[in-house]
């Protein structure tokens, strides 16, 4: 599939790489010469190619990961904001009391990681399972498919805080539909409950979490569901396999490579989501949904102290980039084995 | 695929109750934007009882949402055209030549998915503060620092996405356009480019709501000048009043845009995804 660089060595001098080194030789200086600037630059036509992505790269995440990082080693405290590099070194004493789970900070972000744990894996369980039986049930033709394939993207179309806002206005204690529903309508409560403050609240952010996320589920696996042959289930129910059987030996194990990138990616994307937190709670999170991208937000900009907040972030990396790893290990031996 | 009869009610009732958890909010931000103030701030109704439209006329008044509105429409069409751009060269590389560092480089960017935004929000916030005044740019608090940053939300996944999307295509036709005297750039724009058309556009619609989208780095990143909707929304809910209609008046305006272009262009989204990524 790969066109290797050297296969034509005579021509692509169409091409417009300026900015290379080595002018293109004008000829006449026996082969040897000729060629060799050409063969350069073709080796280095990939580079130039990559160059613009990598820099950006470079710019926004990788040398800020990096300061990061060392930031997690200084004082860094609204003293020294304006003139940061004279920060005092820490050490190891903003890890220290990170994982401190005696003292209030570490303690507070135990209980915080405890939380996105616990929100994340209903989410993203939730979310694949919603989008899983939506692409599932879609399958085969039936009148108004494509209205409700449209409908079924539309909350990941909107932007995160239109819709998350909405949410809001719906679990206002007062005047949300929520309340009125559960309360005035079925009679399910006395009082009206309080659903973005108090106990509820972790409730509210995994429903509106998974309104938005599973969309994402039901369009990745709907797409996966049409790259399955036809021809698997024809033999199949040739071989008498029902809907079930077909959805269990057919659909399922088709399904695995796609499910194996969608759960990583959810999972990564939802443990680290900020906006549905900031926008359904503001800046100060309920003590339930301390989810800890905004615990480490608040410890950071609220309380002016960003080696601690750094020193957050980074243990936060490490634990994801461990589960990555782990996750990949086991799920790529799986699949090699079946 | 013979289907047996319970599947047809099993359909309904899955289909109608995924339908009735995505629409209820949907519906509730469109009735409450034409209902007149008192009736959001009392106790909920499903059919409004009066009708007015004034939500929409006031929304423009009471926080600058023209200003905010153009703000985004620059900032994200700018770092949606730039970033399929520059994905478009990265994905080509990666798909059609084989050098050193390939696949280290495509590690790099898909691993910067993972990075969470919070653990670099900081460091970038300081320097581009530090190289604005060194350069002589303002990337603090402007529309060109969030241009830069948003442009790079979206890079690995469309990188990701184009690579499969190239992949797809066969080698066989750049080789012929090399045969037509193009050189590999020359193949890429005449032969791969209109070929992968469907992908491409379904990146573009990624890059676009990803920017149109993003809370956390607007919060920090931006000041009165520069702010976008995903901030300025907020403002609605920090005057002495809530204006629940005219927040859900607003939030219907902006986000009419990306979903009639998301719904439009799905198609390409599908497409894109099952041509490439998830093969």
């Amino acid at each position: 599939m790969v066109v290797s660089a050297t296969s034509r060595p005579g021509r692509g001098r169409g091409s417009g790489d300026p900015g290379r080194p080595p002018p293109p030789s004008r000829g006449g200086r026996g082969r040897v010469t000729a060629w060799l600037p050409v063969r350069l630059r073709r080796l280095g036509l990939p580079y130039l190619l990559i160059l613009p992505a990598l820099l950006l790269e470079l710019l926004v995440h990788l040398i800020p990961m990096l300061i990061g990082i060392g930031m997690s080693f200084i004082k860094l405290t609204q003293f020294y904001i304006r003139n940061w590099s004279a920060a005092p070194s820490a050490g190891w004493s903003n890890y220290h009391l990170a994982v401190d789970f005696n003292g209030p900070v570490g303690r507070s972000l135990l209980h915080s990681f405890f939380v996105t744990v616990g929100f994340t894996l209903l989410t993203v369980a939730l979310s694949w399972f919603f989008g899983m039986a939506g692409a599932v049930l879609m399958q085969g033709e039936f009148r108004g498919r494509g209205f409700l394939r449209a409908l079924f993207l539309v909350p990941y179309a909107l932007p995160v805080y239109a819709g998350v806002i909405t949410w809001s206005f719906l679990l206002q204690r007062d005047s949300g539909l929520v309340n009125h529903v559960l309360v005035d309508q079925l009679h399910l409560f006395g009082d009206k409950p309080f659903w973005l403050i108090g106990q509820n609240s972790f409730a509210s952010i995994v429903v509106v979490s998974l309104w938005r996320w599973w969309p994402f589920a039901f369009l990745v696996l709907m797409a996966g569901l049409q790259n399955i042959p036809r021809d698997l289930y024809e033999a199949s129910a040739i071989d008498g396999a029902g809907w079930m059987r077909q959805l269990r030996s057919v659909t399922l194990p088709m399904l695995r490579p796609v499910n194996q990138v969608l759960v990583l990616v959810l999972f990564l994307w939802t443990f680290n989501d900020f906006n549905t937190p900031y926008v359904l709670f503001g800046k100060t999170a309920p003590q339930e949904a301390d989810l800890i991208s905004i615990h480490i937000y608040q410890s950071s900009f609220v309380t002016w102290n960003f080696g601690t907040g750094s020193a957050m972030s980074v243990l936060l990396l490490l634990f994801l980039l461990l589960v990555t790893a782990v996750y990949l290990l086991i799920t790529s031996r799986r699949r090699s084995d079946a | 695929m013979r289907d047996p009869k319970w599947l047809k009610w099993v359909r309904i009732i899955g289909l109608g109750l995924l339908g009735l958890f995505t629409v209820t909010p949907i519906y509730v931000m469109i009735t409450s934007s034409i209902k007149p103030l008192k009736d959001v701030q009392g106790d909920f109704h499903w059919i409004p009882t009066t009708i007015t439209f004034s939500a929409f006329h006031d929304m423009w008044s009471t926080v600058p949402l023209a200003h905010y509105f153009v703000n985004s429409l620059i900032v994200s069409t700018i770092a949606s055209v730039v970033s399929v751009v520059v994905a478009i060269f990265a994905a080509y590389a990666v798909s059609r030549f084989r050098f050193a560092g390939r696949r280290a480089f495509s590690i790099t960017v898909l691993s910067t998915q993972m990075f969470p935004g919070i653990l670099f929000l900081l460091p970038l916030f300081l320097i581009y503060v530090n190289l604005g005044s060194a350069i002589g740019v303002d990337l603090y608090a402007s529309r060109t620092g969030l241009i830069i940053t948003y442009l790079t939300f979206s890079l690995p996944f469309s990188i990701w996405m184009l690579v499969g999307y190239f992949d797809s295509i066969p080698v066989a036709l750049d080789e012929a356009a090399k045969v037509d005297g193009s050189g590999p750039i020359g193949a890429l724009i005449r032969v791969v480019i209109p070929a992968a058309t469907p992908g491409i556009i379904a990146v573009l619609i990624y890059a676009f709501m990803s920017a149109w989208g993003e809370v956390l780095f607007a919060s920090v990143m931006t000041d009165e000048a520069s702010r976008t909707l995903a901030v300025g929304l907020q403002g609605y809910a920090t005057q002495n009043n809530v204006y629940w209609n005219q927040i859900m008046a607003a939030s219907l305006v902006v986000s009419i845009p990306v979903v009639a272009g998301f719904l439009l262009l799905q198609r390409y989204l599908v497409q894109g995804l099952t041509a490439g990524a998830v093969k």
